[in-house]
């Protein structure tokens, strides 16, 4: 199979990730957003109710004879008094006199004009927020600044922000994760395309230069586009030089055929035995250069079409009686018996054209090697899981060392001595088996009279 | 036999014609594929062999109207290119067999005995020589109303010799015609055939003697 070419990582997981880490910023800030709006607003709610006690205090000091008296009604602190145990302080001056309270509060400093101030401060150890107005009254024909102070420790307000903040904590996760969990969805469906162009161009067939049709998204219409234009510029390279070897076979063979024909011609023509003899060379010659020039054009066939395998179902008992039927003619010409035994039920998934060119070559070597009057046994049989195609000759057999020296390209039995032959049969044999996931074996036969080619497929 | 060659190197089919007229057969040669159309409508064929490449088309498409045409005539297709991409396709189209540049003239005969057979030959191919009757395509001789089954060795020597009764040929000739070139054999060889047609012969009035120090003759005795 081809290698892969080197990655830089998956657009998903790339697009994924982008997604995910916006909706992370997004939840961060809407976490932060949330926590400050609930602050603002516990301190706004807390500085309403401190305002209001405080001004309803103010409300009830009033000018009685020479002084100033107030009355601290009874709802004006308990209304603080509702959340959690915060403790409230007060203080009420008149002037820069204390009427009642906490003398030590913090002072607020505003401008002349603003009847209230709001400040928070640290006081007796503990945080406070307060609040102070004033009204003027008139004392004696003077005017007194009366100035009421309240203020509450922020427990209460803590507690609120820290049951606010898990709200928002909670509501930020949440959001996080719908997001991702959209963010995988959504990288998954734009992907999805692409998926499914890969998967329609990996299903094609060998030679299926068919331009993609389907339709696409928009951003994968130049892609599309250029692989059609790639396909068809493969397509006019593949049918170029599949002409090419036919037409350079073609031009070799037929001046071969007419030589070898013009030279057999001849031959039944002369009488002295010096020219017959050269004759006889001549046709050898030609014989052995045709058969090499043919088993290397299937050989080169064999490995471009083991890388694609156009398999289909296969009987392996047909696939040898249409080559004994084929090479019968051949046979005969040396009294051979072509005998076979077939199992009818032996079916493999595989490129027939391939294994008829493997078979056909190892046929052709034991016709080639037996002497006449010999049998050459076919069987076709189960064994097992595995589908055997077995050739078995009656021509000597192969020398020990030389079995497995044999398949490999152009290494020849030492019988060939004489017999026209390239020995490129049994390595495309054994490239055809081995590219359907099958073994070759050669062995002798017992008696050592000849020799077992097997066939195993799984 | 008649045969039609359609082929268009010159050269290739001169030598071929040459080939198949020195066994005795009619041959008619077409150059291209209009002539061979031409050819096969006007006159009976016992064989056709037809090149692929023609210069005015396909000899694939010549095949295809041949059979459309319901033209019984076998075809064996003469192929140059690679055998496994071309085998199937032509086979496919109709042609009886094929046989790939260069080829050897014997299994070229071979081929068209097996396609005749196949088509179930005509009595005309029976020779009669002194009372034999030799069919070459059933391979089977009658001698004195007895039928004999010839291997293919003994069926292509009685050939030999009948085609041209009285002539004789010396057995280095005759191990041209009876073996593969690539086959290295003595001239002794012909010796084991000889023996086996006379034992055949047995009981005829026909005869293979022994021309000393130049070879065989069939005659009738």
């Amino acid at each position: 199979m081809s290698e892969l070419p080197p990655s830089t990582g998956s657009i998903r997981r790339r697009l994924t990730l982008q997604l995910m880490s916006g909706a992370a910023i997004l939840a961060t800030m809407l976490f932060f957003v949330v926590l400050n709006v609930a602050r603002d607003l516990a301190e706004s709610s807390q500085d309403n109710i401190l305002f209001a006690s405080a001004t309803s205090i103010l409300e009830s000091a009033a000018v009685q004879g020479d002084e100033v008296v107030v009355d601290i009604p009874y709802g004006a602190l308990s209304m603080l008094g509702n959340v959690s145990d915060d403790r409230v302080f007060y203080r009420v001056m008149a002037g820069p006199m204390l009427l009642t309270g906490y003398d030590n509060l913090p002072e607020i400093v505003r401008g002349r004009a603003e009847p209230s101030g709001f400040l928070t401060a640290s006081y007796g150890g503990e945080d406070i927020r307060m609040v102070e107005v004033s009204r003027r009254l008139s004392l004696n024909g003077q005017a007194v600044d009366v100035a009421v102070a309240v203020a509450q420790t922020r427990n209460g307000q803590a507690e609120t922000v820290a049951q606010m903040t898990r709200v928002a904590l909670f509501s930020g996760a949440g959001f996080f994760l719908v997001a991702a969990v959209m963010a995988v969805l959504t990288a998954q469906s734009s992907i999805r395309p692409l998926n499914r162009l890969a998967g329609s161009v990996s299903r094609r067939g060998p030679k299926d230069m068919r331009p993609v049709a389907g339709p696409v998204p928009s951003e994968m219409v130049p892609l599309v586009t250029s692989l059609n234009r790639f396909m068809a510029r493969l397509k006019t390279s593949l049918s170029r030089s599949e002409d090419f070897i036919a037409e350079a076979a073609h031009r070799v063979r037929t001046p071969l055929a007419t030589v070898r024909t013009q030279a057999e011609v001849v031959l039944r023509r002369v009488d002295r035995d010096e020219n017959r003899q050269s004759l006889r060379e001549m046709i050898r010659a030609i014989d052995e250069s045709s058969r090499a020039a043919g088993q290397l054009l299937d050989h080169a066939m064999v490995t471009f079409r083991t890388d694609h395998l156009e398999r289909e179902h296969i009987n392996l008992a047909d696939l040898a009686e249409e080559l004994v039927a084929r090479l019968t003619p051949v046979a005969e010409l040396k009294e051979l018996q072509l005998v076979t035994k077939l199992d009818a039920g032996c079916e493999i998934y595989g490129d027939a054209i391939l294994i008829q060119n493997a078979v056909r070559n190892i046929l052709d070597n034991a016709i080639k090697y037996s002497q006449t009057d010999r049998e050459i046994l076919l069987e076709v049989l189960k064994g097992g899981e595995r589908s055997i195609l077995r050739v078995t000759d009656q021509a000597g057999g192969f020398p020990d060392a030389l079995t497995t020296k044999l398949t490999e390209r152009f290494a020849r039995g030492v019988n060939s001595e004489g017999t026209v032959g390239s020995g490129l049969g049994l390595t495309i044999a054994k490239e055809v088996v081995e590219a359907h996931g099958g073994q070759l074996l050669l062995q002798n036969t017992d008696r050592g009279d000849g020799a077992c080619v097997t066939l195993s497929f799984p | 036999m008649r045969f039609l060659l359609v082929e268009d190197n010159e050269g290739l089919a001169t030598a071929v014609l040459d080939r198949l007229r020195m066994d005795g057969h009619v041959v008619d040669h077409a150059p291209d594929v209009s002539m061979a159309e031409e050819f096969s409508a006007t006159a009976d064929y016992d064989l056709i062999l037809l090149d692929i490449m023609l210069p005015d088309g396909d000899g694939r498409d010549f095949l295809k109207s041949h059979r459309a045409r319901k033209d019984e005539t076998p075809v064996i297709v003469l192929t140059a290119r690679s055998e496994v991409s071309d085998r199937v396709g032509v086979l496919d189209l109709g042609a009886d067999d094929y046989i790939t540049k260069p080829f050897d003239f014997s299994e070229l005969e071979a081929r068209c005995r097996a396609v005749l057979r196949r088509r179930g030959g005509s009595s005309s191919n029976a020779h009669r020589f002194g009372d034999l009757v030799f069919d070459a395509l059933a391979g089977t001789l009658d001698v004195d109303g007895v039928t004999v089954a010839l291997r293919n060795r003994e069926l292509r020597l009685l050939e030999i010799f009948i085609s041209t009764p009285n002539q004789i040929f010396s057995k280095a000739k005759l191990v041209d015609r009876l073996f593969s070139y690539d086959e290295d054999v003595s001239e002794n060889a012909i010796e084991v055939y000889v023996g086996r047609l006379r034992k055949h012969l047995a009981g005829s009035n026909v005869e293979i003697s022994t021309v000393r120090g130049l070879g065989y003759r069939m005659s009738k005795s």
